[in-house]
């Protein structure tokens, strides 16, 4: 692992800009001042704004929720996405209806915005399914928890958009999948961006840096910034604020558009950070320092929406106030599902094995039930 | 001297001791370092080993066990921590096509003493991928052992006994027992200890065998304990210990004297070390069988929502059950 390898071009950190701040777009700074870039704007109704203010509230609130329902022993496990909505909700609204998500298990603002039932991970996450809500439904894939996987699947998705003759005008389609910092690192990632550049695939690799992959921070993953790889899988990559909305719907907007006109892939790093623990089994203090985390809170995605609004007079006290008063309302009412959500019946875990089934496994099936039914003649010994 | 601790802190001490003896050993993976592993197995030893022994690597599995196989190659003795059962299979090719098939492809040239620990199998409510049982996959590629503690003892010795191997080493940890107390006599020496690659009696018993290994042993030392009590059956308890190879002479013997034999483990019951077992005794101790060997096993599925891996995963139930079936032939 050299250090400091300069000549050669690289810079082991992010290099920063005259205002201190890292490189990247930003159409809102921290304290939600509207700024200009020259290639990335936003052209939203004050109607728009409000709704994109609503959707990073209410999946906060989920999460919230869900967090206490984990502590509570409701759910087996929790991914937090405190400090993502601004980069999920951004890039999620970005995406056109027949557009494709192939989410990874955090994406619970994708989700939401893609207009999936928020109970559904719930269900995964207390374990009673493995996340078996239709794909084609609301182009949303399962979620999935092997890190790095389902980026070959976007690929291969995008590879038959294409082939659909899909691409290529403003009527095409469009892949996007989400991966962390982590990921990066894992073969099937990388393999991805090959194929994508090699088959000028329609997708979207959008990469939320949220600075660790569990205890790891980044620099364990990657000794450039991640936006600059796709450089070498001959794809143009970049970086935007992910606690920035605006820049993540306007720099997602633009790499979907280029996919689905048929100009291939690009790689999004959103540029974020994971407020709460990795999941509710993770100790956070273990690894970073709470310094961190205070600078971080600084640059929270919602409230510099909310000093946005409040400053433009787009949004005032009431809006806030209804807003937050609906989302508390969709959490009572998650709470109230999750807590009525019946366990599966021991039998189903026959099911769906095999499209047509199997006698090998109708003959264990048969087997549990007879096993089953005899507590109930015996009784329980 | 002898101390009572947890399964996972007798691995731990194990690892440190391992560490201690040889300047050569490693310790690799995803957040081994600083968080001490998910499981907290290797809890202090990067504050006390360093960052140069003990690695915190990219999140990436082949790059895990390839550099691994690249880092023994060198002379050092890489102990890899794979974080849960479900994630090892990106580093299949690794596994299997390399770091097994090196040694009879260079003809006893190359050695490569990697182990590699994987917290394996069920029963902690976990979401999909963190409750599989993967072994007969690796005891079903020649070149690999496999082996699997089922105690703090075995935990203590076997993963120094792993590292001392040179061969390269499975080390399957039944992450559900890691929190069992027992006690742990660390006054051996490394050949004092139990053997590596041997079964055990844990129990006598006279009129059934009950075979096991990792998470299950627990269940058949209950099974055996509430067969005694409630009907006034003895049974025999063996822990295989080592998964590949199989020391099956004791399992012979035993089947001889009790002719009846239950094997039970987690894993789907097709083509698992059910079957390898049941074969084997078949062809050793056919005129001893009063009754089939049977299979107390996870179902031929993926494994299930945790919701209902309750009856998914062989219970002290379903193991008293099958010892009954071999009373009706
Ligand atoms: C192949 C694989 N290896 C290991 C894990 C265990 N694991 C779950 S999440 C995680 C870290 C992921 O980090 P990152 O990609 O940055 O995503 P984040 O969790 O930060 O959103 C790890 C190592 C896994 N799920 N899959
Ligand atoms: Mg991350």
């Amino acid at each position: 692992m050299s250090k400091g390898n300069s000549k050669r071009g690289v810079t082991r950190r992010p290099s920063k800009n005259s205002s201190g701040d890292l490189e990247f777009v930003q159409l809102l700074t921290p304290q939600g001042e509207p700024i200009k870039h020259p290639d990335y704007s936003v052209n939203f109704t004050d109607e728009e704004y409000r709704a994109l203010y609503r959707d990073m509230v209410i999946v906060r609130r989920l999460d919230a929720e869900s967090l206490s329902l984990q502590r509570q022993g409701e759910l087996a496990l929790w991914a937090s996405l405190l400090g993502q909505e601004a980069a999920q909700v951004g890039s999620a609204r970005a995406l056109r209806e027949k557009d494709m998500v192939f989410p990874t298990y955090r994406e619970h603002g994708v989700l939401w915005c893609r207009g999936l039932d928020p109970i559904l991970p719930l269900k995964l996450f207390r374990c009673v399914n493995q996340g078996s809500w239709d794909p084609e439904s609301h182009r949303f894939h399962m979620y999935t928890i092997v890190i790095g996987a389902h980026a070959l699947h976007a690929v291969g998705y995008a590879m038959g958009v294409t082939k659909d003759g899909k691409v290529g005008s403003d009527d095409g389609e469009a892949v996007i999948v989400y991966f962390g910092d982590g990921a990066s690192s894992q073969g099937d990632v990388a393999e991805a961006m090959s194929w994508a550049a090699v088959f000028n695939a329609p997708v979207v690799f959008f990469c939320q840096n949220n600075q660790y992959a569990i205890s790891e921070p980044v620099e364990r993953q990657a000794r450039i910034p991640i936006y600059q790889r796709a450089r070498g899988f001959g794809f143009p990559g970049i970086r935007v604020d992910g606690n920035d909305v605006l820049a993540s719907y306007a720099v997602t907007r633009a790499a979907l558009d280029a996919a689905r006109h048929g100009q291939g892939p690009t790689l999004i790093e959103a540029y974020t950070y994971r407020m709460g623990a990795h999941t509710s089994s993770d100790d956070p203090t273990r690894y970073r320092v709470d310094a961190e985390v205070e600078a971080w809170k600084a640059k929270d995605p919602i409230s510099r929406m909310r000093a946005f609004l409040t400053q433009q007079q787009i949004a005032g006290p009431d809006f806030f106030e209804a807003i937050d008063e609906e989302a508390d309302k969709h959490a009572i009412e998650l709470r109230e599902r999750v807590l009525a959500m019946p366990d599966p019946e021991p039998v189903s875990m026959f099911d769906h094995v095999y499209p047509g089934g199997s006698p090998l496994l109708d003959d264990e099936r048969a087997e549990l039930v007879r096993y089953l039914e005899s507590f109930e003649s015996e009784g329980v010994r | 001297m002898a101390d009572t601790l947890t399964l996972g802190k007798a691995l731990n001490s194990g690892l440190r001791r391992a560490m201690e003896e040889n300047p050569k050993v490693l310790i690799m993976g995803e957040d081994v370092g600083k968080l001490g592993g998910v499981f907290r197995i290797t809890d202090g030893l990067q504050k006390d080993f360093g960052e140069e022994r003990v690695i915190d690597t990219p999140l990436a599995e082949s790059g895990i066990i390839g550099t691994a196989i690249g880092l023994a190659l060198r002379g050092y003795r890489p102990i890899c921590e794979i974080q849960f059962d479900g994630f090892v299979y990106p580093a299949f090719d690794q596994i299997v096509s390399q770091l097994a098939k090196m040694h009879y492809r260079s003809q006893g040239k190359v050695t490569l003493p990697v182990v590699i620990r994987i917290p394996y199998a069920g029963g902690i409510g976990a979401v999909e991928h963190h409750s599989e049982s993967p072994e007969a996959y690796f005891c079903h590629t020649p070149g690999l052992k496999v082996v699997s503690c089922a105690s703090p003892q075995d935990a203590y010795w076997m993963i120094q006994q792993a590292v001392a191997s040179d061969d390269p080493i499975i080390f399957l940890e039944p992450k559900r027992r890691y929190y069992e107390k027992g006690v742990v006599d660390t006054s051996l020496s490394l050949d004092q200890a139990y053997p590596l690659h041997a079964s055990r009696v844990l129990r006598e018993g006279s009129d059934a065998t009950l075979v096991a290994y990792g998470p299950t042993v627990r269940v058949a030392l209950d099974a055996a304990e509430a067969a005694a009590e409630d009907d006034n059956r003895s049974l025999e308890v063996i822990d295989l210990r080592s998964l590949s190879p199989l020391d099956l002479d004791p399992v012979y013997e035993s089947v001889r004297r009790t002719g009846r034999l239950v094997v039970i483990h987690e894993a789907p019951r097709t083509l698992g070390l059910g079957a390898e077992i049941a074969a084997r005794v078949t062809e050793q101790c056919f005129y001893s069988l009063e009754a089939p060997v049977q299979r107390v096993t996870g179902y031929d599925t993926p494994y299930p929502p945790a919701r209902i891996e309750d009856e998914y995963l062989p219970d002290l139930d379903r193991v008293l059950d099958a010892v009954d079936r071999t009373f009706t032939f």
